[in-house]
């Protein structure tokens, strides 16, 4: 029972796989996908106590993987709802959209639950690899194919920051033998202050980074936001950084509680992801590409959970990771909305929204002033939790930084605003917005409102849940390691 | 210190906070604009006629807060909701309802487009005011300081001038700078005191460099609201473009913000920093006081002229706050009160102008006295308490201030009393333009007096000038035993 959403997100899976098999029925799909969410997400709420132990402890479903799961599950069937018309995507292949989109949350599903380095990495590439082919998913322009670009960008990125962190591994794996990572948190404790560890972690890190577009590696980021088509940008901005947050709780976990070099480092990539990415947001025009940088600079701010090395920080960090996702996609669904035939949305084109859809502009009000972090909203109490986390452990340069950072952000968070409110169109239709967006409307406001004001037993859980990560495994060495001992 | 005094469990602060919003959900459902229009009138006037126990049946002989609440909000992060009021934030709760009315009123006409959306605006912007006068909770505090930006500078930018854009981002960009080392100020003060309440940070003795740290990180967002001289230059650009209502707003309540925050948090959580920053304190405000007089005195555009004697009138509040004793503090809550009785109604009456004529320039607005006498009466009565004549309210406020800093130091105040001669000018020459003008005032005999509507917009604001200014001892009276308790803290 404790696996039911992993098995109907695979059910789900497998059922689009048979509605992509005949002619094109995207509807279907449709429905198909949004259904495997919503069971998904019921049964997620289902096992959320539950324990369960596979493949010998390299499996585990435990407090941490069932609330995050249930987030994943939560953001899953928001965009599958967001993934509404998909205008820019060719007919013959919309199946296969919500079929790669299943598959890639599947392979998030799994990654939260993973205690081993094996499994961890089947899980990533199982959650990268659709995304790698949703990219290019989008119909060609004036023989532009700006989709190429991004995927092969977005592509070699991956490969490269996953190489680092394959490298990375294998020094962790050199110094303790053993891929579970509750068996490395021990075995790495005695030595975790040599260069070997530091470099191995910090590498292993990367992998993670990318996917949360911290500074060195968030290149891709903005081109794969205007590249690719509106929802599928709206896909990657949100689901996967829950996915690597989570990753990276574990990771760090490993360099608990007292390891001043890594803090550095990470506090260093902090600061310079605030900075590069709140700085160069400024001068966006295309809304997207605004979205990609303010996305690294809140990557910064979740990084700064993990600079405290211990539970409130990381739990913050998770708390913080669960309000973006609601935060960036508010954002999203009125950049699919405002888009004309799906093309990307530039910032005058949101001009006169407040006449064209209130119940739009009211969405992007609420997520802007989210991301800008003013109460009531998500985004204040998440930064309020992160810098409290921070500065009980003394980090008062960093915390100075962020706060400074949020008052550069609060400018282009306010053109936004700017345009969608204060400037009027000339004679622009009405947007007429289908029940799905309705829905989905009321529920992100809902969402970030009440993560916002009632946030005591989200926080409590994910608190609760922070133990699970160093909890050591009730059974003997996995014999998936010993079989890699014996053969090296 | 936060021992409830009240024996009935009635959560009136609680009500008079989220009623506004509650309205305001109401409003949301209503069509009809005329239906609107009364709807929210009501219920504002509902709220300030709601608010008046909090005026009988409070306590005047204790330092203590009153109507206290208190409940758990977030125990993950030790945040506690909780609200009370004492001396100095009563009056300011009941300036708030009082003002709000009006607001109402004196957008009858001149919001004709998206009138549901002002209004939804108008009673969040209440319910954020209200919330951050009774905030107990330094989170509950912030989250209401905060929260208010975003009504506000929709307020300024969709419903106001032809610079309103610019005017509503730097109000915002400057409103939310100057709170975000609050911020960071508020979580060192929880991790040295370990929650959150305001009460608990009082007279905690902290380490006099700590206090410093924490005094400038408040002062910098607090100097903001109030605004304080280097930091005034959102307020003309805010006040000048924003709707009659929002200029109101800014000028009755949200400066008082500044004010209020300095006598809540800065005098009492860091007293060895007070005194230390104190001697700077006054020099701001005295060059406030003089600086925004002489600028007034230039002004051409009746807003920007009333905006500018704001800045002047605020630096008497801030010099009466620094001079740390029983007449200046008391004084300045006494002209915190009185510059939004009379700023606001100033606002009105500018307002007043622009819906007939079109234009705030003091040539184009002149000799309207002739065609409209119970106006020019208004201008008159509201003009003279703004220079503060005696009889009216400002005098008291000014006097009290003058009186505390004279004790503080003489130069300060013989520096700040040409202020008082400034604006004379500023507001008799207003006035005489405004009334009587000069041998070739442009034609205004096709305007109409004062309607019923506008009149009763102006005259409860013309019965506190003269009440304040004939019997301020009901209104001192109140304010008594929590400004000795702060001046205890102080010492």
């Amino acid at each position: 029972m404790a696996f039911l959403p992993e098995l109907i997100l695979l059910a789900g899976a497998l059922a689009l796989f048979v509605i992509c098999l005949g002619e094109s029925r995207a509807g279907q799909a449709r429905l198909a996908a949004l259904a495997t969410a919503l069971a998904t997400t019921v049964a997620c709420a289902f096992c959320l106590g539950q324990e369960a132990v596979l493949f010998d402890g390299a499996y585990r479903v435990d407090l941490f993987s069932q609330a995050l799961k249930l987030v994943l599950a939560c953001g899953f069937t928001l965009v599958a709802l967001l993934s509404g018309q998909l205008t820019d995507i060719l007919d013959e292949i919309k199946p296969e959209y919500f079929l790669l989109l299943t598959i890639s949350v599947s392979g998030l599903l799994m990654l939260v639950s993973c205690v081993d380095i094996i499994t961890l990495v089947v899980a990533l590439e199982l959650s990268s690899f659709p995304l790698y082919l949703l990219v290019p998913m989008r119909r060609e322009r004036e023989g532009q194919r700006v989709q190429m670009e991004s995927a092969i960008k977005y592509i070699m990125f991956g490969v490269a920051a996953n190489g680092i962190m394959f490298f990375g591994m294998s020094y962790l794996y050199g110094l303790t033998g053993t891929t579970s990572l509750p068996q490395m948190m021990v075995k790495l404790q005695p030595v975790i202050h040599s260069p070997l560890a530091i470099t191995g972690l910090a590498m292993t890190f990367c992998g993670l980074y990318y996917k949360l577009a911290v500074f060195p590696f968030h290149f891709w980021t903005p081109d794969v936001y205007q590249g690719a088509s509106n929802e599928t940008a709206g896909l990657i901005a949100s689901l996967p950084k829950v996915g690597a947050v989570a990753v990276l709780v574990r990771f760090v976990s490993l360099a608990s509680p007292d390891n001043q070099t890594i803090a550095n480092l990470l506090a260093c990539l902090a600061a310079a992801s605030m900075f590069y990415g709140n700085l160069i947001a400024l001068v966006q025009k295309d809304l997207k590409r605004l979205l990609g940088f303010s996305g690294i600079a809140h990557a910064g701010y979740a990084l700064i959970g993990f600079v405290t090395l211990d539970g409130t920080g990381y739990a913050a960090a998770l708390y913080y990771i669960v309000g973006y996702l609601f935060m960036v996609l508010a954002c999203f669904v009125v950049i699919c909305k405002v888009s004309r035939d799906g093309v990307n949305v530039s910032m005058e084109e949101l001009a006169g929204l407040h006449r064209r859809s209130p119940l739009l502009a009211l969405t992007l009000l609420v997520g802007i002033f989210a991301l800008a972090g003013i109460p009531p909203f998500v985004g204040f109490m998440g930064k309020l939790t992160l810098l409290s986390a921070a500065l009980a452990k003394g980090y008062l340069a960093l915390v100075i930084i962020a706060v400074v950072n949020a008052a550069i952000a609060i400018y282009y968070y306010l053109c936004v605003v700017r345009e969608a409110c204060f400037r009027d169109a000339g004679d622009q239709p009405p947007i007429r917005l289908d029940w799905p967006t309705r829905a989905l409307c009321v529920l992100l406001i809902t969402g970030i409102l009440a993560l916002g004001i009632v946030p005591g037993r989200v926080i409590n859980t994910l608190s609760a849940s922070i133990p699970c990560v160093s909890q050591p495994l009730p059974q003997t060495p996995p014999p998936l390691t010993a079989a890699l001992k014996q053969n090296p | 210190m936060t021992v409830p005094n009240h024996n009935d469990s009635f959560p009136i602060l609680s009500v008079l906070i989220f009623s506004p919003l509650a309205a305001a959900v109401v409003t949301a459902a209503i069509r009809s604009e005329n239906l609107l229009r009364w709807w929210t009138l009501l219920a504002t006037t509902a709220i300030a006629l709601f608010s008046l126990p909090l005026y009988g049946r409070f306590d005047c002989t204790t330092a203590d807060f009153q109507f206290v609440e208190h409940a758990s909000w977030i125990p993950a992060l030790k945040i506690n909701y909780s609200l009370g009021v004492d001396g100095i934030s009563l009056l300011l709760v009941l300036l708030t309802t009082l003002i709000m009315p009006l607001c109402v009123l004196c957008s009858w006409r001149y919001i004709q487009t998206r009138a549901k959306e002002f209004m939804i605006c108008l009673l969040i912007m209440e319910t954020a005011m209200i919330g951050v006068f009774c905030a107990l909770d330094f989170i509950l505090f912030f989250v209401f300081w905060e929260a208010m930006l975003i009504p506000m500078a929709l307020l300024i930018g969709i419903w106001g001038g032809p610079r309103r854009i610019y005017a509503s981002l730097k109000f915002f960009i400057y409103t939310m700078s100057g709170s975000v080392l609050l911020l960071v100020a508020i979580i060192a003060l929880h991790l040295k005191v370990g929650s959150f309440s305001i009460p608990d940070m009082m007279g905690r003795g902290f380490a006099p460099e700590f206090q410093c740290w924490i005094f400038l990180a408040f002062f910098i967002s607090f100097a903001i609201k109030v605004p304080m001289f280097p930091f005034h230059t959102w307020l003309p650009a805010a006040h000048v473009e924003a709707p009659t209502a929002g200029s109101v707003l800014l000028a009755s309540i949200l400066l008082k913000m500044g004010t209020y925050g300095f006598l809540r948090f800065s005098l009492p959580i860091t007293p060895h920093a007070t005194h230390v920053f104190m001697p700077y304190i006054l020099c701001l405000s005295v060059v406030a006081i003089l600086y925004g007089g002489l600028t007034a005195l230039a002004q051409n555009d009746l807003k920007k002229l009333v905006a500018y004697s704001s800045v002047s009138h605020m630096g008497f509040a801030t010099l009466g706050i620094f001079a740390l004793n029983m007449a200046g503090v008391e004084g300045a809550i006494l002209q915190m009160i009185n510059h939004g009785v009379t700023t606001g109604a100033l606002f009105i009456i500018v307002g007043i102008i622009y819906e007939r004529l079109h234009t705030r320039d003091l040539g184009e607005a002149a000799g309207l006295g002739k065609y409209m006498p119970v106006f020019a009466m208004f201008v008159g009565v509201f003009s003279l308490s703004s220079l503060a004549f005696p009889g009216t309210n400002s005098f008291i406020g000014e006097f009290l201030v003058l009186c505390g800093g004279f004790a503080v130091s003489k130069t300060m105040v013989v520096c700040a009393v040409p202020g008082v001669v400034i604006a004379a000018a500023y507001m008799l020459r207003m006035l005489q333009k405004v009334a009587w003008g000069g041998a070739n005032n442009p034609d205004q005999s096709h305007l109409t007096d004062l309607n019923v509507r506008e009149i009763l917009t102006l005259t409860p604001l013309l019965v506190f000038v003269f009440w304040i200014g004939l019997q301020p001892q009901p209104f001192t009276r109140v304010m008594h035993a929590s400004v000795q308790r702060l001046l205890e803290q102080v010492k």
